[in-house]
This record gives structure tokens, C-alpha cells and sequence, in this order.
């Protein structure tokens, strides 16, 4: 720190602080609109949202009952980023990739909780037959690419699925997700440099909601402000407020419009917050039980959504039998998963490669 | 309909823990994500919280108890619309888990066997031989497989305009423009990944790597994210990739320069990986490589960039990946050998010729899956082995055959298996203490010799 001690002493004398660099005249996306939502849409990411709370809260609830093994990691709280996200992009064209977090995704993507739920529980009716389990879930078929237990690595994936897009000339575009923690990683940054080099169509999208495990964003980022990571590497960044659905669609539009037309990437920063703890296995002991609860209390992505469905006439009692259908969904994928047979002892030694040698 | 709250498993390891605090009493309202309780375990206190809407029914574990089993109910939770004051289950019992954890009888593993290995396709009588590099090769392999193959592209350092580091991308640019021939950035890492993300997105990917020595920066992609796809997805979503380049000791490169990777990637499940020698292989394997629906490691050797060697005048040389060659036959002794120790251990065999010695020399080629069989028959004919490897020997390829001569043809052994390898410290720079380091023809015919006891 004697460095910093003695910039402070220099300037102390009278010297002027470095000039900022030159802003070169930039093309900049436009400043992203709330999005306006009609009753119906809003009820669509409202159900959306509430699925992923209740399917995570379930999943919490099997994993305590040592159903679920291993490391499990839950959305909840984040919901708003992922729906309003995947309902700007076109399913069957773009692609989705992102880290271990990954319940929330594929069921915004379409996939059906009865198989998802399944993989959580290691059984042969899992969408990876069991093999891959909560962070490893995959569904080609959907434009789901994972799913993957590197901190980072779906940033580089992504990349490449979006260089894809490009060499196929198929049109697509790569919503690669990744966290505050994935944030700091060096192949984020090595990716950055050739995503823009060779303008490939990839929307990076960080999920900032406040800690990499117990490890809050300015205790571990130089440069908190995520959204600024990509401007050295010329990738222009919105900051947006992911715990509002409508806003996240409407950043997701200029995003989207952004790298179609063929400029390039950008990044997205979602400011979201994650209620539950890393993995099932966290001690809590790094932010105030106040702190969680406030953001409940007064920013939950679900109730917002809720109380802007009831100002536009939605009743009370219809978003009742919703959760109760929601609940319905969740509860059956729960039997599903515990009722299917784990795989058969014969998948230990199949699909490690494609062919015969 | 009442609701049973367990004692929560919070950890993959927890069995049991204590109940170190009720933050609830019965009567009390809680909705889904409030606290109810306070959970020791044996790495930290942990919060516990309810998952669904309603009133605490009753506790029925008093906090401060120790030693709690996962799954004891410990609560009971009375919906909405529900009598509270239902009389709750006798007593707090200890419910076994559910977990399907054991494994009957009936799943027994099975490994299953390896498939019989095809032979190299022959090549017909008066096909032309034509004197080719290993490097042009290489280049011809590459630049076979993208005419046949729009999905094929080729990405690394300096493979474009530059035309390779090493020459072996030579002329591909200007056949195929800079679409499908790439320079990237010196970043390994990077490149690898966006490679392996175009293969899980359906494209064929050629990755080189200046050297392997470099692709530890991007060892993870290639092991966790290239090697692991198709196991973990199910059998959905493959990687069909080539990370190729030069690996092993060149000449005077240093410590940092001079490796051999051969053994880590082949301890990996999930990757295919060859190691060939001469230029008819290293074309009919990388063509093999290319077409694959699995993720390949091709190593090459920048000493044998540069030799030259017959290659048949073929429209399509492709060769099978996982079969070994027999490149001299011998009855007295087998020497193992991929890469340049196949040069080394012919030049070896024609030593120890002179001294009336026959040695069957036979070349790997592919690392992983490696061809027991080809072994095996050979150490049957002549009973004594050698494994001669440019690398450090200890977890080498030479360990695992030696491993598989012990296992399954023990009663063929004449003698125990003989490692000929490089010394075990890290490649010196000073002329005289590298060619001490290195595994040359001379300590392949010694160790035969005294394997022999000649």
C-alpha cells in the first residue's frame, strides 16, 4: 500500500491527477425502456417466476430430505433475470449457456420440471439420465448448452456457441449468464477480447447479486461497477435492475436488437440477489439476516410483478389458484423424481464417447 | 393437510446435528423462506428455513438437543384452513431416509468389453508412394478433411497469416480464407473454450496449440469442459474437437518447453488421444481424428516436423484410431514406443540386429484407447518388454503397460518390464545435461541388453 501512500503525498504537493483518456465517438446502444407488458404477458412472467420459486423451494426441501446429494444451487431471488431474459430471445434459434445455477434457466427455457427435478435426483428419467445432476443438466434440443462446474468456463463456451451462430450463418445469438464471482476469472476476459475482435453474437449477461459464495462484489472486484468490465475490450454495458422483470425485458430488447444487427457483443449487469445461501451448505455468517430480509420485503421480483397484475385488475383469487397450479406442477415433478429408478448399473460405462474405437 | 418438517441434511457429508435454537414457537404464523430455526453442524450454525406457508403446529425436538438424525421430524406445520390444533404424530421418531442408495443385486457393474480393433484398410498393390514431411502431411490431413467438410475450421496462434509456428497450417489461408482459418490472440484458455463451444454448437473445430506446453493454460477446457460433455449430458450434446500441436522435448527449449503430456490426457475418460509417429500416420490418423464425434488430443513432435516418409498416393488415407502398428517384426523381444521413441526403438532394433538380436518394435499410435490386444500378442511371441518413452517415467504410458503386462500376461513375462525414459528432473538448457536427459537408440539397446542378460 506505499504506493497508493505516496500518489496521495504527490498530489498533496499541487501535482494534477492523470487527464481521463479520450472517449472515442462510439456507436452506444440506446438507454433500454422499462418494458410496457400487457396483462397477459406480465401473468406469463409472473407463472414463469413463481414456477422457478416453488420448484427451487421444493428442491431445497428434497435436498434436506437427502433426495438431492452433493452441491445444490437455488435461484431464488433471482427469478426476474432469467424470465425476462428468455422472453426476448427466439427458443429455437439463439442458444443459452450458463454456470452450475442453472434450475431457474432451464425452466425458463421450457424444459419440463418433471425431468429436471429427476436429474436433481440422480434418476434414469433425468433430462442427463442422472449422470449429470444439479449442475450438469443439458438440453440441446431447447438451445440449452448447460450447466457447467467451472466458475467462468461458460463464458468461453458461450462465446464459441455464438462464433457458431456466426460461421453457420444461422442468425442466432448466445445468452451466456454468469455471476459476480465469474466475473473476476481471466478467461471472461480473454473471451471478451475475441468476442468483440470478431463481433460475434453474444450477449454476456452477469448475474450480480451481491456475493461470489461468502465473498460480497467490492470485497473482491477492483471495479465494482460489473457493468463497466467490457468498455477496455470496447463491449459496451448496461447496468439493469434485475429484480424487476419488465426492466430486464427491456434492457434483454436493446441487447438483443444490439448484436443481431451484427455489432458485436454486450454485456448485460443484472443487479439481482440471491435469498438462500451458495450451496445448501452455507453458513450465512457473511451478511446480516436483516439484509436478506429487507430485499424480500421490499424488492422481491415476484411480489412486484404481483402487485402490478392486481393494479391492472388481476383478482386476488385468480393468482391463488395459479400458485395453486404452480404448486400442483412442482409437487409432481417432486413425485416424479422419487418415484423414477435410479439409472441402471449397465449407463456407468456408457456415453463416455460417442463411437467405437 | 399437516406437514412434516425434518432435520435437514445441510452439507453432502451431514449426518446428524444439533438443534441449537427454536426461532419459532407453536401458534406462530411463518411463510415460505422464514427462519424457523438454528442448525449446528459440524462446519458451522446453520439457518433453517421453512419451505411452506402456515402455522407451527407443535416442536417436537427441544433446542439445544444433540446429535439430531437427519430426517427426524422436528416439526410439524399446519396449513392454511387447517385445524391447529391437530394432534401432532405420538412421538419424534427417526425416519430412515428414502434415499435409494443401496445397490441391489441385480446392478452388478459391468465393464464392458473392449471391441475387436479394426485393421488399417490396405493399401492396394502399384499405389504411388510420395516422399511427404510430417508437417506437410499434417497440412494435407487439415486441408482434406475442410474440402470435405464446411463444419471444419482451423483456430491458434499464428495459424493464418503467419502460416503456422511450425509451418504445419502452411497454404491454408489461402485456400480457405479467414473464416475457416483463424488467428487468435495469445490466449490459450480462451481459445480453447470458444473452439469447444463452437463443437458443442455443431461445428468441427481444429484447435492448435503452439505447443502443448501452452495448452495448460487451457488443460481445463479440454479435460472438464471438451472431455466431460457427452457423459454428463446423457449421450446429448457432444464436442467434436482436435486440440493439436506439437508435444514432448524439441532441442534446447528449456525446462518450460519440453514435456510430455501423452500420459496426463490419457489418464482422462472422455478423450481419444494419438501420438503418431511417421507421416503416412500422422495423416491417416489426424483425417481420423477430424471425422470423429469425440474429442481428440493429437500430440505431434517437432523434431519429426521436418522427416520425411512414404505416404500412399490415396484419395482418402484415414486410418483407425485405437490400433497399434507393428513397425519391425521380432521374435526375441517387443519394444513399446509412440512418437519419436518409434524412431529411436527402430534405430535400436537394427543395433542390436547386428548383435543377433530380433526385436518387435510396435508404435502406439493412439494413446488412449490403448491396443492391449496388439500388446499382448506381441509379449505372447517373444516374452520380454521394453517401453521406451521420450517423458519422465513415474504415472507414464510405460506405468500402465507395465500394469497391463502384470494383469494379463504375467505368465508370458520372462522377465520383469523394462521402462527406457528420460531422466526424472526437469529438461536442462546446457548442451551435454540434455542429451543426458533424454532417452536416445543407445539406452534402449543397453536396457535390452541387460534385459536379456546379454
Amino acid at each position: 500500500m506505499a504506493k497508493s501512500a505516496s500518489t496521495k503525498k504527490s498530489n498533496a504537493k499541487g501535482k494534477k491527477a492523470a487527464s481521463a483518456p479520450l472517449i472515442p465517438n462510439r456507436e452506444r446502444p440506446d438507454e433500454p425502456e422499462r418494458y410496457s407488458a400487457d396483462k397477459e404477458t406480465l401473468l406469463a412472467f409472473y407463472k414463469e417466476m413463481l414456477l422457478i420459486r416453488r420448484f427451487e423451494e421444493k428442491a431445497g426441501q428434497l435436498y434436506g430430505l437427502g433426495l438431492i446429494g452433493g452441491f445444490c444451487h437455488l435461484y431464488i431471488g433471482q427469478e426476474a433475470v432469467v424470465v425476462g431474459l428468455q422472453s426476448a430471445i427466439e427458443p429455437g434459434k439463439d442458444s443459452v449457456i450458463t454456470g452450475y445455477r442453472d434450475h431457474g434457466h432451464m425452466l425458463a427455457c421450457g424444459i419440463d420440471p418433471n425431468i429436471v427435478m429427476a436429474e436433481l435426483t440422480g434418476r434414469e428419467a433425468g433430462i442427463s439420465r442422472g449422470k449429470g445432476g444439479s449442475m450438469h443438466m443439458f438440453s440441446v434440443e431447447h438451445g440449452f448448452y448447460g450447466g457447467h462446474g467451472i466458475v467462468g468456463a461458460q463464458v468461453s463456451l458461450g462465446a464459441g456457441l455464438a462464433f457458431g451462430h456466426k460461421y453457420k450463418e444461422d442468425g442466432g445469438v448466445c445468452l451466456s449468464y454468469f455471476g459476480d464471482g465469474a466475473a473476476n476469472q481471466g478467461q471472461v476476459y480473454e473471451s471478451f477480447n475475441m468476442a468483440e475482435l470478431w463481433k460475434l453474437p453474444v450477449i454476456f449477461v452477469i448475474e450480480n447479486n451481491q456475493y461470489a459464495m461468502g465473498t460480497s462484489v467490492n470485497r473482491a472486484s477492483s471495479e465494482d461497477q460489473l457493468y463497466k468490465r467490457g468498455e477496455s475490450f470496447r463491449i459496451p454495458g448496461i447496468q439493469v435492475d434485475g429484480m424487476d422483470v419488465l426492466a430486464v425485458r427491456g434492457a434483454a430488447e436493446v441487447a438483443v436488437d444490439w448484436v443481431r444487427s451484427g455489432k458485436g457483443p454486450i454485456l448485460l449487469e443484472m443487479k439481482t440477489y440471491r435469498y438462500r445461501g451458495h450451496s445448501m451448505s452455507d453458513p450465512a455468517k457473511y451478511r446480516s439476516r436483516d439484509e436478506v430480509q429487507e430485499v424480500r420485503e421490499k424488492s422481491d421480483p415476484i411480489e412486484r410483478a404481483k402487485a402490478e397484475l392486481m393494479e391492472l385488475g388481476v383478482k386476488e383469487e385468480e393468482l391463488k389458484s395459479l400458485d395453486k397450479e404452480i404448486r400442483k406442477i412442482v409437487s409432481e415433478s417432486a413425485d416424479f423424481a422419487e418415484s423414477s429408478p435410479e439409472p441402471d448399473a449397465k449407463e456407468l460405462y456408457t456415453d463416455i464417447l460417442v463411437e467405437q474405437y | 393437510m399437516a406437514t412434516e418438517l425434518k432435520m435437514p441434511a445441510l452439507s453432502p457429508t451431514m449426518e446428524e446435528g444439533t438443534l441449537a435454537r427454536w426461532l419459532v414457537k407453536e401458534g406462530d404464523e411463518v411463510s415460505s423462506g422464514d427462519i424457523i430455526a438454528e442448525i449446528e453442524t459440524d462446519k458451522a450454525t446453520m439457518e433453517f428455513e421453512t419451505i411452506d406457508e402456515g402455522t407451527i403446529g407443535s416442536l417436537m425436538v427441544e433446542e439445544g438437543t444433540d446429535n439430531v438424525k437427519v430426517g427426524t421430524v422436528i416439526a410439524m406445520l399446519i396449513g392454511e384452513d387447517e385445524d391447529a390444533s391437530a394432534s401432532p404424530p405420538p412421538a419424534a421418531e427417526v425416519k430412515e431416509m428414502e434415499t435409494p442408495t443401496e445397490v441391489d443385486d441385480s446392478s452388478e457393474l459391468v465393464v464392458p468389453e473392449a471391441t475387436a480393433r479394426k485393421d488399417d484398410p490396405a493399401v492396394p498393390e502399384g499405389t504411388a508412394m510420395n516422399s511427404l514431411t510430417v508437417r506437410e502431411a499434417l497440412r494435407d490431413a487439415m486441408a482434406e478433411e475442410m474440402r470435405k467438410d464446411e463444419r471444419v475450421f482451423v483456430m491458434g496462434e499464428e495459424v493464418a497469416e503467419y502460416q503456422g509456428a511450425y509451418k504445419v497450417t502452411q497454404g491454408l489461408l489461402a485456400e480457405f480464407g479467414d473464416k475457416r482459418v483463424i488467428d487468435t490472440p495469445i490466449t490459450e484458455y480462451g481459445f480453447a473454450g470458444i473452439g469447444s463451444g463452437a463443437a458443442m454448437g455443431g461445428l468441427k473445430p481444429v484447435v492448435e496449440f503452439m505447443t502443448f506446453n501452452f495448452a495448460m493454460q487451457a488443460i481445463d477446457h479440454i479435460i472438464n469442459s471438451a472431455a466431460k460433455t457427452n457423459y454428463m449430458s446423457g449421450g446429448q450434446m457432444r464436442c467434436p474437437i482436435v486440440f493439436r500441436g506439437p508435444n514432448g522435448a524439441a532441442s534446447r527449449v528449456g525446462a518450460q518447453h519440453s514435456q510430455n503430456y501423452a500420459p496426463w490426457y490419457a489418464s482422462v475418460p472422455g478423450l481419444i488421444v494419438i501420438s503418431p509417429y511417421d507421416a503416412a500416420d500422422a495423416k491417416g490418423l489426424l483425417k481420423a481424428a477430424i471425422q470423429s464425434e469425440d474429442p481428440v488430443v493429437f500430440l505431434e513432435n517437432e523434431m519429426l516436423y521436418g522427416r520425411s516418409f512414404d505416404v500412399p498416393d490415396l484419395e482418402d488415407h484415414t486410418l483407425p484410431i485405437g490400433k497399434a502398428r507393428i513397425m519391425r517384426e521380432g521374435s526375441d523381444v517387443t519394444i513399446v514406443s509412440y512418437s519419436i521413441g518409434v524412431g529411436l526403438s527402430l534405430e535400436a532394433a537394427d543395433a542390436l540386429a547386428e548383435q543377433g538380436i530380433e526385436a518387435e518394435v510396435i508404435d502406439l499410435r493412439t494413446i488412449r484407447p490403448l491396443d492391449k490386444e496388439t500388446i499382448l500378442n506381441s509379449l505372447a511371441k517373444t516374452n520380454n518388454m521394453i517401453v521406451a518413452e521420450e517423458g519422465w517415467h513415474v504415472c507414464s504410458v510405460g506405468s500402465e503397460i507395465i500394469s497391463i503386462c502384470m494383469e494379463e500376461g504375467f505368465d508370458d513375462l520372462d522377465a520383469p518390464v523394462t521402462r527406457v525414459t528420460n531422466e526424472n528432473v526437469p529438461m536442462p538448457y546446457a548442451a551435454n545435461l540434455e542429451a543426458l536427459a533424454v532417452i536416445n537408440a543407445d539406452k534402449i539397446v543397453s536396457a535390452t541388453l541387460k534385459l536379456l542378460n546379454k
